[in-house]
Formats: C-alpha cells, sequence, structure tokens
C-alpha cells in the first residue's frame, strides 16, 4: 500500500487540502418526528484520525452509517474526495469498515475473509494472495490463516476485521467502536497498534467511541457529539485544556461544576458569584457579561492545597469531606463555596499528603485554569 | 500428571481425592438419573418395545410355526425340487388334520395363500378331505383333489413357512421373492412396492422443495422485520400448525372437489371444471400446505442469529447486495435449510391421511400400505416389513445428514 496509490493525495495535491469528506447541513430522523441528527457540519482532512465522540444516542454512530451507506441522510449532503455520494450504494463507496463485533464471516476461514473484498472485485488470483499474505503480516496473523473466526481470541478477530477492512487499499476506514468487546489492557494495546498503523499506511480513519481515553490517546482531531449535535470539534489537547462548553467539560476528563452569576466581565477575566458564597475570577468563554448565569469548570488537578497567600487569585476556605487513596494519587472531595462535591487530585509525586476528613484547608487555583461556561 | 500419581492426592482426611469427589457428585448423578428416568422408560416403553416387537413380526411366521412340525420334519431330506413322497403327504395329512381340529387351519392357509396365490381354497378343501379319513395313502387323495399338490413350488412355500423365521416381508417389501434358485424379482405384474416407494420419494420430494422455496423468503422476511411485526406475521405462519392435520385435509377437500369454490370460481371464470380432487396435485398441495411450517421455522430460526452485520461488512467490502446475500447471508442459513428440509422429508415420508384423503389411486404412499396390511387384510408381517424398511431409509438419510452437515448443527425452532 504505497502512499502515491491514494487518490486522496492526488486531491491533496490538486484541489483544495483539508477536506476529504464533508458533511453538509445534514440532518437524519428515523421516525420523522425527533431528530437523531441535527444540522451537521463537518468536514475530514485527508489522512486525519478523527473519532466522533459522544454517549450513547448521540447520533455519531448514525452518522458513521450515513458516511458507510447504511443509512440515507434525511437533508444535506455528504461529500467524499469533492464527489456527492448521498445515493451512491454502499460497496460502490470504497469504504473500509471495522465493525463494533467484528463482523468477520464464521463460514470463512481468516484466508477467506480477507481475500472476500478482493474477490468481489475480480483481482487476478496471484495479486489476491500477495495481498492477503501483506495484510496478514502487518496484524501478525499469519499462522492463524486457516482458521475460522470461532477460534480465534477476541483479540485476534478484532485483528482480523482490521486486515479485511484494509486489504482493498480503501481511501477511507471506518471503525465503530471496534474495541469496545476486549478487555481493558486488550483495548489499549490495539488503541496504540491501531494508531501505528494509521500512521503506517496514511489513510484516512473515522472512528466511533464512547470511551474518551480512547479518544483522546488515538485521534488527530475529536468531534463531541451530543444531542446530535457536534459540541466542540479540536485536538485532544485542546478539548481537554479549552473546552468550550460545560458538556464538553464534564465529558471529556474529570471536572468541577460551580454554577454562578457573572458579576464583572472584561476580555479577558470575569468575576462569578457563586451563590453569594464568594467571587470566582475565571476566563470568560461563553459567559454572556454581568447578570448572566454561568457554569465554572476547573479540573480537579488544577487546584492547589494549602497554597501560600497571594499565589492564587482565587483562594477559599473548604472543608475535607472524604478521602480516597489511589496510589499514584489521592482524591479529596471537599466542600467549598456552598457545595460538597468539589474534587480534588493530589498527585503522590511529593507524597501522600497530611489529611484527615473533617480538616479545615486553604485550596487555591489560578483564574486562567478556571472557565466560565455556558449555564447547564 | 499421571493416573498413579493422580491417585496419590488425598484430601485433608487422607481419604483419595478422587474417591472424596465421586462422593461429593454421587447425590447430585442420582438427582439427575432420577429426573431423566420418566421419560427414558416412557420412550423404552412406547417406541423401542413396539419397534422391535413389530421388526419381529416381519420375519415371524407366527401363523404356522409350531403347527408344521411334522410336515418339516418330514420334508428335512427332500430335494425341493421333484415331489415330495408319501411321508410328507401323510405329515401334511397329520398335521391339518390337528389344526383342523384346534380351527388353525385357516390361518395357515391364508399364510400359504400370501405365497401361493390360490392356496388357501385348496387348503380347505383337502382339510375337510383329511379330517374324514382314518389311513392312507394320503399321496393320491391330495393329487386326485388338486393337481397344485404336485406343484414342488407350493411344497417349497410349506417348508418356507414351517420354521419359525422367513425372509418373505422384507423380500416381498423390495419386490423379491424365494425363487427355486434364490431370490429372484417378482413377476412384473406383481411388482408393486419399488414404485410405491419410488412414488413416496418422489411426492416428499417435491413437497420438500416447495416448502424450501416458498419458505425461504418468508423466513427472510420475518427475520428481518422488527420483533412487533414479525411476531404478527408469525401467527400466520404457525396457524396452520395449531389447526388438525386431519381438519386441514378435509379443508383443501372441500376446497377441491368438482363442486367446490374453486372449481365455482373456474365455472364462472373460463367455464369449464379441472379434476383437482384425488390427483397429484391435489396431493402435493396440501402436503406443501401442511409441512410449510416445518421447513420454515429451523430455518428462520437459523437467521435469527445472523447479525445485520455480515451482511453490511459484506457490503462495504464491495459486495453487491446480491454477491452480500450470496457469498455471505445465505450460506450461514444452510444448517436451518438442512434442518428444515430434513425434517419436512422425513415427516412426508410417513404421510398417510392427506394421501389416502385427497389423493388418487397413484398417489397413495407407503404409509398407506402399511395401513392396507394392519387393517384389510390383517398382515402384520408384511405391515411390519413395509414399516421397518421406512424406518431404515430415514435412519440412513439422518447418517448422510449427520456425515454431511452434522447433527450438531441442527437446529430446529
Amino acid at each position: 500500500m504505497s502512499t502515491s496509490e491514494r487518490p486522496g493525495n492526488r486531491r491533496g495535491l490538486a484541489g483544495k487540502p483539508g477536506d476529504f469528506v464533508e458533511f453538509i447541513d445534514i440532518q437524519k430522523t428515523y421516525d420523522g418526528e425527533t431528530l437523531v441528527v441535527k444540522n451537521l457540519n463537518l468536514s475530514i482532512r485527508h489522512g486525519e484520525f478523527l473519532t466522533l465522540l459522544g454517549p450513547s444516542g448521540s447520533g455519531k454512530t448514525t452518522s458513521l452509517m450515513m458516511l458507510a451507506g447504511f443509512e440515507v441522510p434525511t437533508q444535506g449532503r455528504i461529500e467524499l474526495d469533492g464527489r456527492r455520494i448521498n445515493d451512491m450504494a454502499p460497496h460502490k463507496r470504497d469504504i473500509g469498515m471495522v465493525f463494533q463485533n467484528y463482523a468477520l464471516f464464521p463460514h470463512m476461514t481468516v484466508e477467506e475473509n480477507l481475500a472476500f473484498p478482493l474477490q468481489v472485485r475480480r483481482m487476478p488470483r496471484a495479486d489476491i494472495e500477495q495481498k492477503v499474505e501483506r495484510a496478514l503480516e502487518m496484524v501478525q496473523l499469519s499462522q492463524m490463516r486457516k482458521r475460522r473466526p470461532a477460534q480465534l481470541s477476541g483479540g485476534q478477530q478484532q485483528r482480523v476485521a482490521l486486515a479485511r477492512a484494509l486489504v482493498f487499499d480503501p481511501k477511507l476506514i471506518l471503525m465503530d467502536e471496534p474495541l469496545g468487546a476486549l478487555d481493558k489492557q486488550l483495548r489499549e494495546h490495539m488503541q496504540i497498534e491501531i494508531k501505528h498503523i494509521h500512521q503506517k499506511l496514511d489513510v484516512t480513519v473515522v472512528y466511533v467511541t464512547h470511551d474518551q481515553s480512547e479518544a483522546l490517546t488515538m485521534s488527530d482531531r475529536v468531534a463531541v457529539f451530543n444531542d446530535g449535535v457536534v459540541q466542540q470539534l479540536a485536538t485532544p489537547t485542546d478539548l481537554y485544556e479549552r473546552p468550550e462548553n460545560a458538556f464538553v467539560a464534564q465529558f471529556i476528563g474529570e471536572s468541577n461544576k460551580l454554577r454562578g452569576v457573572v458579576s464583572s466581565q472584561n476580555g479577558k477575566e470575569c468575576i462569578v458569584n457563586v451563590n453569594g458564597h464568594g467571587d470566582v475570577r475565571a476566563v470568560p468563554i461563553r459567559a454572556n457579561g454581568p447578570g448572566n448565569k454561568t457554569t465554572l469548570s476547573l479540573r480537579p488537578e488544577r487546584v492547589r492545597i494549602n497554597p501560600t497567600d497571594g499565589v492564587f487569585t482565587n483562594q477559599f476556605d473548604a472543608q475535607v469531606e472524604e478521602l480516597i487513596y489511589l496510589g499514584d494519587h489521592t482524591r479529596a472531595r471537599v466542600s467549598v463555596l456552598g457545595t460538597d462535591d468539589f474534587v480534588i487530585k493530589l498527585p503522590n509525586a511529593e507524597g501522600v499528603p497530611d489529611l484527615a476528613p473533617g480538616s479545615p484547608i486553604r485550596i487555591g487555583w489560578k483564574p486562567e485554569d478556571c472557565r466560565a461556561l455556558d449555564w447547564s | 500428571m499421571s493416573l498413579a500419581e493422580a491417585a496419590f492426592i488425598q484430601a485433608v482426611d487422607g481419604v483419595p481425592l478422587k474417591i472424596k469427589l465421586a462422593r461429593a457428585e454421587r447425590k447430585r448423578k442420582l438427582k439427575a438419573v432420577g429426573l431423566v428416568l420418566p421419560l427414558f422408560l416412557f420412550v423404552v416403553i412406547t417406541f423401542l418395545s413396539p419397534l422391535l416387537v413389530m421388526t419381529l413380526k416381519s420375519v415371524e411366521n407366527e401363523e404356522t410355526f409350531g403347527r408344521l412340525d411334522r410336515t418339516r420334519e418330514a420334508l428335512a431330506s427332500w430335494s425341493g425340487q421333484d415331489l415330495p413322497d408319501e411321508a410328507a403327504f401323510a405329515a401334511l395329512a397329520a398335521d391339518l388334520k390337528i389344526a383342523g381340529e384346534q380351527r388353525l387351519a385357516g390361518e395357515i392357509a391364508k399364510r400359504i395363500n400370501y405365497e401361493f396365490p390360490g392356496a388357501q381354497s385348496k387348503f380347505k378343501t383337502i382339510t375337510r378331505k383329511v379330517a374324514a379319513m382314518e389311513t392312507g395313502p394320503y399321496r393320491e387323495t391330495f393329487l386326485s383333489t388338486d393337481a397344485a399338490w404336485g406343484n414342488p413350488k407350493l411344497w417349497r412355500v410349506i417348508q418356507g413357512a414351517s420354521g419359525k423365521y422367513t425372509a418373505y416381508y422384507w423380500l416381498s417389501a423390495v419386490d423379491l421373492r424365494q425363487g427355486a434358485s434364490g431370490i429372484e424379482q417378482v413377476p412384473a405384474n406383481q411388482a408393486v412396492f419399488l414404485d410405491v416407494y419410488g412414488r413416496t420419494f418422489w411426492i416428499a420430494g417435491l413437497v420438500t422443495g416447495l416448502t424450501l422455496v416458498l419458505g425461504f423468503p418468508v423466513a427472510y422476511l420475518l427475520a428481518t422485520q422488527p420483533a412487533s411485526r414479525a411476531n404478527v406475521l408469525m401467527i400466520f405462519v404457525m396457524l396452520p400448525f395449531w389447526t388438525s392435520l386431519l381438519v386441514r385435509t378435509t379443508a383443501w377437500f372441500v376446497l377441491l372437489r368438482n363442486e367446490g369454490p374453486l372449481n365455482d370460481l373456474a365455472q364462472l371464470l373460463i367455464g369449464s371444471r379441472f379434476d383437482m380432487i384425488f390427483t397429484r396435485f391435489a396431493t402435493i398441495l396440501a402436503m406443501t400446505h401442511i409441512q410449510l411450517p416445518f421447513t420454515l421455522l429451523p430455518i428462520y430460526s437459523v437467521m435469527k442469529t445472523i447479525p445485520p452485520s455480515h451482511v453490511r461488512a459484506a457490503r462495504s467490502l464491495g459486495a453487491g447486495p446480491f454477491l452480500a446475500f450470496w457469498r455471505v447471508y445465505f450460506p450461514q442459513t444452510v444448517p436451518g435449510i438442512a434442518a428444515g428440509c430434513l425434517l419436512t422429508f422425513i415427516l412426508s415420508l410417513g404421510y398417510y391421511i392427506t394421501p389416502a384423503l385427497v389423493g388418487g389411486p397413484r398417489d397413495q404412499m407407503v404409509s398407506n400400505y402399511v395401513s392396507y396390511y394392519m387393517n384389510n387384510i390383517i398382515n402384520f408381517g408384511q405391515a411390519s416389513a413395509l414399516g421397518a424398511t421406512l424406518l431404515i431409509i430415514t435412519l440412513v438419510l439422518y447418517w448422510a445428514y449427520n456425515r454431511l452437515v452434522g447433527i450438531d448443527k441442527m437446529k430446529l425452532g
């Protein structure tokens, strides 16, 4: 699979780069009453690894199925490599797909499974053998070629499914929660393996998952879905460090939520009164000026305990409610600013903190780590 | 670990572990056996023992054995080709005298008549005659009464029937007989059963094929519909299942007869009536209707287990709708097709009521002949041999199925 064969590359040189797949004003409804996908606009660049991340029922799988051709958009246009593919039959799209439960054909051996997409393309027998061989080597399953899928472990089945989706050199690979059925260790291993294969082959991958750590590990960019809408499309770093709304802040990683009303706001900073318990300085992202409600989002690991006075502009009295020792860090649940589910992560790097439930402490954080988002 | 080593492993109290395990499991095993026992006995009493008795009947001479002992002894040194000597005639006369007194001569006559048509009346006449005789010579009396007594073939039949066992019924079930020089085919005008078997197989095969062609798409429809709709459709499939076989066959009788609604309609539309009742067409039609669920349900249950993602995967890999179906979906339905077709074929082989009610004389199947021999002629031996032949054919089919598909892959409903 040399890179020069890839049509996407040719397009990358000739056409405008950056939009290999485009969802334009896509809406999808199954019953004519509720929209599963609401006005989706999404551009996928050539060669990137893009993950559709969201809770179940958020529309991510439906979007993938529309791209694969198994669902028809109710409204809008899907373009692949500059061509409208709304009405193109799935088998003409040349899109490789890895299914949730692998969908390996149980009556065929590993080899026959891999040869299937090549046979239906009427490739010469010698070419088929060569390509199957290469694909088997890629996923290190050459010894398993004569086995049936039922005789393979879950991880091996997953590799076969991956190899089968890649063996006919598709320009685009779709993966629908392909690692969902594996145990944690194998899943993490496969995440890295898939990432390496993606880098090596320079294919475009659209990956669907509900597992945020999987999305962060593997993706170039992540589209966070909720309620049929893309909440944010950004790199993993941006998504975690700079969530644009309260849903993303909550869904990606862990964050403390403080609800309050903006009392003053300028371009760089706003002051939010948290239910009369204190004023918090934060970065205004989706705050709508003085008098409006906002949700403050703050990562637990950005909070310091008992800081030296004057280091942080946000400093408050708190009380330890609960301590959970987790080895590499300790989670402390404290009550502060009228809420008692405020979580602090204390890294074990400097030893286990000397705290006890019920003890009063001071906590503080930087205004730039605290983001004033939409009311939720 | 070797067995010797295993024997040395002991529980804390020093008793070998294997014995401990057996003790702990004994109660559970007894319970399991106790639960299975009633059904096991039921099967033995109601299925295996009748089967055994039936098979015995098909090889026994129950009408004649022990009643022609003297004759058998007298014929022991007979060559089988020429006329037996006076001693043999005297022995048969003695046997018939006793049989006549015990009113068993009729049964003997009937048995000999199976193999030597016309023997029944000759036996009746001679039994009456010898009853009045005190002494011989018997040979002249026999021969003057009926020239048939001079036929060595009749004597061979008598000799064969005097033993405990006979191959007659089994040979006859496949249109063979014991001739003067070994086993031979029966004359063409007496051969019936091979034709009947052929017809039975043809009808069963045709019905199986029709149910498959009609049932497969319906099974596919059922398997791919949402559960709520599939359940409603399933009721329509199951309805015939819940109606008595006799009632359904009678309904076909009413529909197809010459004055029936179908012929009334034909008369109205094209001005002529068709002969539908008492034809092969009627037999096949009614049987296909009855057998449809038997073929359909195993196919349906297999289809339900095929994830829709398989066909989708095939499509995404570049196969068109037909290719995806043919290479990915269809092969996975084969165990269901095999199970459904085997079930229908075997059940169709044993059809009795339907051909009897809506079929013509040329549509009667093996079971109809079994019934005929049981009820009309009271020839249990022939009925048993026919039934057992059918059973053997069924077992061979089952064996072949196991070799080709594997019984463990069979899925019924």
